[in-house]
């Protein structure tokens, strides 16, 4: 059981990272706290481009106050507190000049259990683009919510039922949808926080496939509890512990010869 | 093994027992239910009718248009009165003394002359000739001819005499009484003469009250429902105001009746008896209600739907205006309107603002004195003629039936709103 888990890189087709190009965001020294509590201690990551990030760590260890400081879904918690400095090409997403609405549809979210708005699959897709003005017209709007399907893999399930109830769905198909509604407003960033853990093990098949997909034009960071998940979709993990970045690296380095005990400790499965 | 065996005897045992219990106790609920309604609708079925004699007027030109102009004027202002008296003489002219005039001139309702002026004043072409015309009978009358009240205890009771009682038989015995739909009582204002007395007054009272109520309530309630569950920071302030609503929806009703008395007729100097100052009463009274009901349907839309809101960029107002208040409105709708229903009801805080003055004329709007359904209900069954307790019974059945609708409408805006695609 002290063995690095069976790991195998899948070969894809996406653009190697540029290493040397800048990260689309960038975090750093970001310390959180609730209330009193300090959940995040000093956390430095990159992320970039074409590339999916996993975090990963035992739960409770601040992977989701993490991300949801990337589309400041802090804010909306009272008591939640951020600090240092996290930047979206350069900019600081907590600099007053930035909305935060615009931040939130350059920087686009998908939960843990699927969400949909209790109204027709079209209303789901439309919802961004129109509250953002995206369409100039009915026509266009057809063809972002048709291309936004296609890009989630879904159009084929539901070009029939797009005035059906988007709660209708199966969970997988509710979890594409919601990806769907996220690629809508055309985000340059998607975060995933456990998009998998409601879903049964043919959904998640689907949507892992989904991300290696879209990988290809966003930078994509996926919150994961299941190391195999980690190790099949993504090309980079952090491993969070206690509030800490403890390690981060290549996905293939952190599995196959983490330098830090805590992550040989996880990723070997003796806590978790 | 018997063990177990009992104890799952036991345990079919005390299921059924409560199950016994519950269906007992359902029961019991509905045979009180029905009693009371049952008692309401026996006693006030008998004001949908009401007792019509049949009288041969002359319709005498020299005492209603001497002038013989036909003028409208004129006509309305004659005394048909005088005609109704002398039909009923005609059909009895053994009545000679003075007591046995007035006594036969009072087996007709002052509406008698009424109903004839509005005959004549639609066919002018009646006058001078004989008119064959229902008239209502006074409500000694319709007691004893709907069998309410028995002929001793009216003769007793000095309500009718013995000559009255055989005039009433005469007429009866040539089919000349008979009864019919009581139409004027839903279009009828109050009267001091119970035959005379209508549901039109008090019905538009509560209309108008209620829509008052409802522009006032609703907007505000949903308004601060809103600001205090989705906007307000959640601090000390906060917390005081939610208890203070909390405590408010349990004041007792009149003092809000107080408080509009001091400030809205007061200090404000808005008419007494008014829909304007009821309604602005039953809102006061209605607010915390509607408030602690639209948070409760608020705060039961789960947070996904306003993550999903906001993580495509939609601001906290349109996550809450878009998704949130829609999914919430059904919840928010039945609270208001069972907050509706509950002032509507209400008699005390609007008999402190003067709404139990008697006003005969049906409001046309907001301002003008009016009554309201409990109020009219809480006047005739103070009344002491026993003509009102039927009445009263059938204002019961009017505001029960408005109740009825009020929730129904509930319902239906309930069905409406809830998954619209
Ligand atoms: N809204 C909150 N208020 C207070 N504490 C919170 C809140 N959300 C999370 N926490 C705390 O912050 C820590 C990190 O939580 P979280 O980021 O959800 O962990 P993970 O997603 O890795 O399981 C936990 O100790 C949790 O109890
Ligand atoms: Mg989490």
């Amino acid at each position: 059981m002290n063995q690095p888990i069976a790991f195998t890189l899948k070969p894809t087709s996406a653009p190697a990272v540029a290493v040397d190009s800048p990260p689309k965001m960038s975090a750093r020294g970001v310390d959180v706290f609730y209330g009193e509590k300090q959940a995040l201690f000093d956390v430095d990551i990159d992320i970039h481009r074409n590339r999916v990030t996993a975090l990963i760590g035992p739960s409770g260890c601040g992977k989701s106050t993490f991300i949801r400081c990337l589309n400041r879904m802090n804010d909306v918690i009272a008591d939640a507190r951020v600090r240092g400095s996290i930047t979206l090409d350069g900019q600081d997403i907590h600099d007053p000049g930035l909305d935060v609405v615009s931040l939130r549809a350059r920087v686009g979210m998908v939960f843990q259990k699927p969400n949909p708005f209790p109204k027709s699959v079209y209303e789901n897709v439309a919802y961004g683009p129109r509250i953002h003005g995206l369409a100039a017209s009915r026509g266009e709007l057809d063809d972002i919510v048709r291309a936004s399907l296609e890009r989630a893999g879904l159009w084929g399930e539901v070009a029939e039922r797009l005035n059906e109830p988007g709660t209708s769905l199966s969970g997988g198909q509710q979890q594409r949808l919601c990806i769907a509604r996220a690629i809508a407003v055309d985000p340059e960033v998607i975060l995933m926080d456990e998009p998998c853990s409601a879903l049964d093990p043919i959904a998640t098949a689907r949507i892992e496939e989904l991300i290696d997909e879209l990988r290809l034009n966003f930078a994509i960071v996926i919150v994961t509890h299941s190391m195999q998940q980690a190790a099949r979709v993504s090309q980079h993990t952090a491993f969070f512990h206690l509030g800490k970045l403890v390690e981060q690296g290549p996905t293939e380095q952190i599995f196959t010869s983490p330098r830090d005990e805590r992550t040989q400790g996880y990723v070997t499965g003796r806590f978790g | 093994m018997s063990a177990a065996a009992n104890r799952l005897r036991r345990r079919h045992g005390a299921e059924w027992r409560f199950r016994a219990c519950g269906a007992i106790a359902i029961a019991i609920a509905i045979a009180i239910l029905a009693a009371l309604l049952g008692g309401i609708l026996w006693q006030g079925v008998g004001a949908l009718w009401r007792t019509e004699i049949l009288l041969d007027i002359d319709i005498d030109a020299g005492t209603i248009d001497p002038a013989g102009t036909r003028d409208p004027a004129a006509l309305a202002g004659a005394d048909y009165g005088v005609l109704v008296k002398n039909a009923l003489r005609a059909r009895f002219p053994e009545a000679t003394e003075r007591k046995q005039k007035r006594d036969l001139a009072a087996l007709a309702s002052n509406e008698a002359a009424y109903a004839l002026r509005d005959r004549v004043m639609t066919e002018p072409g009646l006058i001078g000739t004989r008119l064959k015309l229902w008239v209502p009978a006074s409500s000694d009358v319709d007691m004893l001819w709907k069998g309410v009240l028995d002929r001793d205890t009216l003769v007793d009771g000095g309500r009718l005499d013995a000559d009255q009682v055989a005039w009433i038989d005469a007429l009866a015995a040539d089919g000349s009484v008979a009864t019919s739909f009581n139409a004027a009582f839903f279009t009828g204002g109050d009267s001091r003469e119970p035959e005379q007395a209508g549901i039109a007054g008090a019905l538009v009272g509560t209309i108008l009250t209620m829509a008052v109520t409802l522009v006032l309530s609703f907007p505000l309630g949903v308004a601060a429902a809103v600001y205090l569950e989705e906007f307000a920071p959640k601090n000390r302030w906060t917390d005081l105001i939610e208890v203070n609503i909390n405590n408010l929806a349990a004041v007792p009703s009149i003092v809000f009746g107080l408080l509009g008395l001091a400030v809205f007729l007061g200090f404000f100097g808005l008419p007494r008896s008014a829909p304007l100052v009821g309604g602005l009463v039953l809102s006061l009274m209605t607010l915390p209600t509607l408030i602690i009901a639209a948070r409760a349907a608020l705060a039961a839309v789960p947070p996904s739907i306003r993550d999903g809101a906001l993580a495509v960029g939609a601001s906290p107002l349109q996550s809450v205006f878009h998704h949130v208040l829609p999914l919430a409105m059904p919840g928010i709708l039945t609270g208001s309107i069972i907050g509706m229903a509950r002032a509507a009801g209400e008699t005390a805080p609007l008999l402190m603002i003067g709404m139990v003055a008697f006003i005969v004329d049906i409001p046309g709007g907001i301002t003008d004195p009016s009554s309201v359904l409990p109020v009219q209900v809480y006047l005739w069954a103070d009344a002491p003629e026993r003509g009102f307790a039927e009445k009263t019974a059938a204002a019961i059945l009017v505001l029960l039936v408005f109740l009825a609708v009020m929730n129904l409408a509930a319902v239906v805006l309930r069905r409406r709103f809830e998954r619209r695609w």
